[in-house]
């Protein structure tokens, strides 16, 4: 069966979809998108550097995006601008050199570059997949030893400190999630969109929760819906598998919306 | 037998923030069975002191003692949660503690909100989000109850009861309770010690010797009578622009007014 392309496809979409969405639904909470957007966009130098150190790819690309995101902390920090400037700053600057350093290391071609920032899903491989659902489970595990707490961080730092939850540690193993997820889903839907797959089914599930557990699972559904309709719908239509995927989960999201007063009302 | 070491204890605490004290050389320890009252006007403060002693803040000088394990019960000021995080009021109780349903069910209905078990917090009134985060500070079985400002919005009669509540519980459980308050009718009945506070420790006392002293009858007297919740706060020193006593007028001073 793995070796049809599309079955693969599906798997990868699905493994990823199932990690990023509950992810997602931090983001969400933190209002942290553009933080993951500038995360995701750090990813092409990431490759660059990986390739040339000899790490690989996704190791290089895990190595960028969480040493961006510590940056960025430090940044906000001690620099004289807002912090939504830095962010734009640094997601375009680091995107920029990243297409700058691929070029310079000969790995700049026209074709890999547009797989690297919309996805190839089509093209993963068995051993690819095995890497994500392994690595996929191991943040799972994560997230759910860490997830009361992390919900009672966000909901109220100071009201979670008092009560002996480890407030700044929590901080780093999202940020680690997410550099994870960058990582897997870049080769899904590509740097460009990989925080879509992240938020967007988190959006779409928010009207039908009434608790953070029900909203982080409907979203991991609604994700792996998208990555199913969108590859079906990229297979039909003969469009590009990442952005269909992400075009499925904004449908997605469009018909929670009109399903939102009814749901409002009886929830 | 050794005296008892309080709860928590904060020796010559200070804070600066853009070369501006906001607490000075404060002193001040809650011991069990002991509910300490920290008031004084908006900005002179009181949230940031209660950060502090909480471990939440870091002093810039002194030193803040909490006796090791202490379970910490914390109704923090104004609380507002985000609505893109949907709640009910039994998750929040949750929050940070697996407990059995009945212990959650239990705790609300001791502060009166326990048909609310079920609720989205998102759409509660302030006066019921206090009482249901009052119960979470409750249900921790803490021996240190901090409450900042803890029963804003909810009315008159049920602020009574529920300050009655928490002098029953300081009872039965022997904990401490530190808490801020504006309410200078419940500071009177349900207090052991009064402090206040304006970015230094103005004067300190038990209720019935404060309201002895002049300052204190100048400070609250005449609104106290009428039961309102309001003051003015009047000084026998001046504070200038950057919150310093400028008249030299220190806390020595007081100590014989407080």
């Amino acid at each position: 069966m793995l070796d049809d392309f599309f079955v693969r496809a599906l798997l990868a979409a699905a493994g990823v979809a199932c990690v990023a969405s509950p992810v997602g639904c931090i983001l969400l909470w933190r209002r942290m998108a553009y933080f993951g957007d500038t995360m995701a966009h750090s990813a092409l130098l990431g490759i660059a550097l990986g390739v040339l150190i000899g790490l690989g790819p996704s190791y290089g690309v895990f190595i960028v995006a969480v040493a961006v995101a510590i940056l960025l902390v430090v940044l906000e920090r001690f620099a004289p601008v807002a912090s939504d400037t830095l962010l734009g700053i640094l997601s375009h600057s680091t995107l920029a050199l990243g297409v700058v350093t691929l070029a310079l290391s000969g790995n700049g071609h026209r074709h890999d570059l547009l797989g690297y920032l919309f996805g190839d899903v089509l093209a993963v491989t068995a051993r690819e997949l095995v890497v994500i659902w392994g690595g996929g489970a191991a943040c799972l595990v994560v997230l759910a030893m860490v997830w009361r707490s992390l919900v009672a961080a966000i909901l109220h730092a100071d009201l979670a400190r008092a009560e002996g939850v480890p407030v700044l540690r929590l901080q780093i193993v999202y940020v680690v999630l997410m550099a994870a997820i960058v990582a897997a889903g870049m080769k899904v839907v590509g740097v460009l969109l990989v925080v879509a797959l992240a938020i967007i089914p988190a959006a779409a599930a928010r009207a039908f929760s009434r608790t953070p557990e029900q909203m982080a699972l409907l979203a991991a559904g609604v994700g792996v819906a998208a990555g199913v309709l969108g590859l079906f719908g990229s297979l039909w239509l003969d469009t590009p598998s990442g952005p269909s995927i992400v075009v499925a989960a904004a449908i997605l999201f469009l018909a929670s919306f009109a399903a939102w007063p009814a749901a409002r009302s009886s929830r | 037998m050794p005296a008892e070491l309080p709860l928590v204890e904060a020796r010559g605490v200070g804070v600066r923030r853009g070369g501006r004290w906001l607490l000075r050389d404060v002193d001040i320890k809650v011991a069990r069975r002991e509910v300490v009252t920290l008031i004084g006007p908006n900005g002179a403060g009181k949230t940031t002191l209660v950060r502090v002693l909480l471990g939440l803040l870091g002093a810039d000088t002194g030193e803040v003692r909490r006796e090791e394990g202490v379970t910490v019960g914390y109704v923090p000021q104004r609380v507002q949660f985000d609505p893109t995080l949907p709640l009910t009021v039994a998750r929040l109780m949750t929050l940070t503690s697996r407990r059995p349903i009945d212990a959650v069910t239990e705790a609300l209905d001791e502060t009166g909100v326990g048909h609310l078990l079920g609720a989205r917090v998102s759409d509660l009134s302030s006066g019921e989000l206090q009482r249901v985060l009052l119960a979470r500070a409750l249900m921790r079985l803490p021996n240190l109850l901090v409450l900042d400002e803890p029963l804003q919005g909810v009315d008159y009669t049920g602020e009574t009861e529920l300050y009655d509540l928490i002098a029953a519980i300081v009872d039965r459980r022997g904990c401490g309770v530190l808490m801020v308050s504006h309410d200078l009718h419940i500071v009177m009945a349900a207090t052991d010690r009064v402090v206040c506070l304006n970015h230094h420790v103005c004067c300190t006392g038990a209720p019935a010797e404060v309201v002895g002293h002049d300052e204190f009858r100048r400070l609250f007297g005449p609104r106290t009578a009428a039961g309102a919740a309001v003051y003015r706060h009047v000084h026998d020193h001046v504070h200038d622009l950057a919150g310093d006593v400028a008249d030299g007028d220190d806390r020595g001073t007081h100590a014989g007014a407080g």
